[in-house]
């Protein structure tokens, strides 16, 4: 194979790491205030991710990080061109990620409300935007014969993009909801197993729409595979769910958006950002690319560094996974109070 | 203002900003790992207590380092994305590995650690933090070897067809001669302003707590952090004047510039004197007073107290006819290739005054702590208090000099600042993004001090002698920590 196309790969799959991962933990963000009913309660759903989200993160840094290295031209024309998306989703990463940890650190109903919503917002935004994103990549924007993207911004905005951007909101919100109805018990673990099934059904009828539309507009054989994939797994989730077979559904909806985003690359091959202008140059594996020598050495530090990675943070999810219900939530930390003197 | 411009705030705001919580990730991240397995060896609860204290400082602290990452990573292809097509073969690849090693090794080992305190054994549990701090290690290297390119590109070939710097020798970018000093030199200050935060913060606890009820029980806890911080802060401060002495020869060998405008240095002079500081115009025509040690600037660029340090004059000639040529125009804008005098001028001497202030201060403190003393007097509290400043801002200023001192190159030699921009974005993107990552960040700093503050004023929590934390159990307690 080549190493341009290991290297598509390799950015496929941690893509599809990411997707699979902060997806559900975008989920668990955007259900706060539906799943939970009182602070206890939000903090089952908080305490959930609590240790694993920013780990999760990090695949979209490594996937960010690996474009540069393996395709600095993708790199350079996507986050030039795709800037108030992207920007919106940087705002929304950083008040999400503090209100994480922020939180619970002070006492006070007020703050707690404030990094709530920062929560909520911080999921909602990019749960929406990497759909528009993804689906702009696939459908070609305009990129220029040197290779600039010269589209503005509301060019991104397509019935396509956005029935993908809704897309991939529903699937985090389902795959959010398996994961709670998986890692909690009590009353939040029967909501979210509920609200699982209803809200799977909506991202169903999304996902035949947006990866019927790009099978039409790009597809191959391997990528119409995928995609039944993606669908099949997807309503075995949701019947799974329907007997409340926890562990199975969530395996569902996690190998629907795997398969999804394996068919949207597969799709995608071997353009990596297509033109939508007849004069411009799109974006390919081949004309992007790295050199053969960088390809090759990051491709080494890949092979051995990504499988430990994989053991590491499977081991973390192992020691957490216990299910979390609201006795296992202890009382908000103290009012911080300086020592009291004598 | 042009994009250009625009673009370069933003960098710099978001960099000096980020840059202001990692070396207290870095650093605090080792003492608190020392302090667990200090604990452990020793079961002295002591150690518990600075374990949990500072280790509640350090996940504030490294919370804004984490997200303000994000935006660093993705700045490059948003406002830089000219600089990122011709250097994305050689930049990319320590960036992508230092994402791989580094940012998996931090952000998990950290969750473990975090929540993991009844989950897994205690030794494990030490062996989670040693691992953070083995990321941010990683982290630091893999950055560093990115920039010490920029400062001096090595270990590539440009090439006409493709228009970009190519890769040809991996293991010369990553063991570049100015990188082999200058990962030393920001790890050791790294350790020195974590050192200072501790010592600051645990001299100011050791004044509040030496006449409370509990002085008995809580003195001997700070005092462990003041002596242990102090200590540190003295053996990191010579190693950052040992780095930084090695660094000013490499960097008067690679960017002669540089030096000459740490000094604002317009003439050739051998030997070279060193202005401890002058007020007038800093552009060699008047010079209304001027404090000077003789053949300091000599011995700092060259090693030897009479030794010649090219002048800027003379320099601008030597670029001028060096830099004419490829890879020529598309990369680089001709020039007089001076970076801005007084700004390398003042921040050179900011960040060496800074910093040897912070090592003033840490030995007053260590001196005035000796033999269980706790000293009084308000000189040595506001020392005390001021004293986590001093390397925060060290820091900046150094890294404002050597980057503004690069200046008009972003790549040395290669590529000017000016044709590294994104040529598409508009200034109303580029004015978007700047406008409100500095709202954010500046709300985040408010929010962030008064937590840090808040944390800091509570002081380190009592442990109950009879529980241990970090012995697993398995029923269906509580979490021992919870979001």
């Amino acid at each position: 194979m080549e190493l341009t196309t290991v290297w598509f790969t390799l950015i496929a799959v941690l893509w599809i790491g990411y997707f699979t991962l902060e997806g559900f933990d975008f989920g668990v963000g955007m259900l706060l205030p539906v799943l939970a009913k009182d602070d206890r309660e939000r903090r089952v759903l908080l305490n959930t991710i609590g240790p694993v989200w920013d780990g999760n993160e990090v695949w979209l840094l490594v996937a960010g990080g690996a474009t540069f290295a393996a395709f600095p031209e993708w790199y350079a024309t996507l986050f030039s061109g795709f800037y108030l998306p992207l920007l919106l989703i940087l705002l929304a990463l950083i008040v999400r990620g503090l209100a994480f940890e922020y939180r619970a650190k002070r006492d006070d109903d007020t703050w707690r409300a404030r990094w709530d919503t920062a929560i909520v917002v911080g999921s909602f935004v990019p749960a929406l935007l990497w759909g528009v994103a993804f689906a702009n990549i696939l459908r070609g924007v305009p990129i220029d014969a040197d290779l600039e993207y010269v589209g503005g911004f509301f060019n991104l905005l397509t019935p396509y993009a956005l029935v993908g951007g809704l897309t991939t909101l529903a699937l985090f919100l389902t795959h959010g909801a398996m994961f709670l109805a998986l890692k909690t018990d009590g009353a939040v673990r029967d909501r979210a197993g509920r609200l699982a099934v209803r809200l799977g059904l909506v991202a169903a009828v999304l996902a035949v729409v947006f990866l019927g539309w790009t099978q039409v507009m790009t597809g191959t054989v391997a990528s119409a595979v995928a995609f039944v994939v993606a669908a099949a797994t997807l309503l075995a989730g949701l019947g799974a769910a329907l007997v409340r077979r926890e562990g199975w559904a969530f395996l569902g909806t996690f190998v629907a958006i795997a398969a999804g985003v394996a068919g949207l690359f597969l799709a995608l091959f071997p353009d990596v950002m297509p033109t939508s202008l007849a004069t411009g140059v799109g974006l390919t594996t081949t004309n992007a690319a790295a050199t053969p020598y960088t390809l090759g050495i990051m491709t080494v530090v890949a092979v051995v560094f990504t499988p430990v990675v994989l053991l590491y943070q499977g081991w973390t999810y192992w020691v957490f996974r216990k299910r979390i219900a609201t006795h296992h939530i202890p009382e908000p930390a103290a009012a911080p109070e300086p020592a009291s003197r004598a | 203002m042009d994009p250009t411009d625009i673009a370069r705030w933003q960098f710099a705001i978001t960099t000096v900003y980020h840059f202001l919580f990692v070396p207290i990730t870095i650093g605090l991240s080792a003492m608190v790992a020392g302090y667990e397995i200090a604990w452990l060896r020793t079961r002295n609860t002591a150690w518990l207590r600075l374990t949990k204290f500072f280790g509640k400082l350090f996940l504030i602290n490294f919370a804004i380092g984490v997200v303000t990452g994000i935006v660093q990573e993705f700045q490059f292809g948003m406002n830089w994305s000219d600089y990122s097509r011709f250097v994305g073969d050689v930049f990319g690849a320590p960036l992508a590995v230092e994402g791989l090693l580094a940012f998996f090794l931090e952000s998990t080992f950290l969750g473990l650690w975090i929540f993991g305190w009844d989950r897994i054994p205690a030794k494990l549990h030490a062996a989670c933090m040693v691992l953070v701090h083995v990321g941010t290690l990683f982290s630091a290297y893999f950055i560093l070897a990115a920039n010490s390119w920029m400062q001096h590109p090595v270990g590539f070939d440009y090439n006409p067809g493709t228009g970009r710097a190519e890769m040809t020798d991996f293991a010369a970018v990553l063991l570049n001669k100015v990188q082999l000093v200058t990962f030393p030199h920001v790890i050791l200050s790294a350790y020195l302003t974590a050192a200072a935060f501790v010592v600051g913060v645990g001299f100011w606890q050791l004044r509040q707590v030496h006449r409370t009820e509990h002085a008995e029980r809580d003195l001997p806890v700070y005092r462990r952090a003041v002596r242990t911080g102090a200590v540190l802060l003295l053996v990191s401060g010579a190693g950052v004047v040992a780095t930084g002495d090695v660094q000013g020869k490499i960097m008067t060998e690679v960017q002669p510039m540089k030096m000459a405008a740490a000094e604002a240095l317009w003439e050739t002079e051998a030997p070279a004197d060193f202005s401890v500081l002058t007020i007038g115009t800093l552009d060699g025509s008047r010079e209304t007073f001027s404090i000077k040690i003789p053949g300091v600037l000599s011995f700092l660029a060259t090693g030897t107290t009479d030794g010649e340090v090219v002048g800027i004059d003379e320099l601008r000639e030597q670029y001028v006819a060096t830099y004419g040529q490829d890879p020529g125009e598309a990369y680089y804008s001709p020039g007089d290739y001076t970076p801005v005098i007084p700004l390398t001028y003042w921040t050179f001497r900011l960040m060496m005054g800074l910093g040897l202030a912070a090592m003033v201060v840490g030995a007053w403190i260590l001196w005035g702590t000796r033999g269980g003393r706790v000293p009084r007097g308000r000189a040595i509290m506001a020392a005390a208090v001021s004293l986590p400043f001093l390397p925060l801002f060290a820091n900046s200023f150094g890294w404002i000099f050597t980057e503004v001192g690069r200046q008009p190159w972003a790549v040395f030699g290669l590529m000017t600042t000016d044709r590294a921009v994104s040529p598409t974005v508009s200034t109303f993107e580029v004015t978007t993004s700047l406008v409100l990552l500095t709202l954010v960040y500046g709300v985040l700093a408010v929010v962030e001090v008064k937590l840090l503050l808040t944390y800091i004023a509570r002081g380190a929590d009592p442990v109950d002698p009879d529980h241990d934390p970090s012995a697993p159990h398995t029923d269906d307690r509580p979490l021992a920590v919870a979001y």
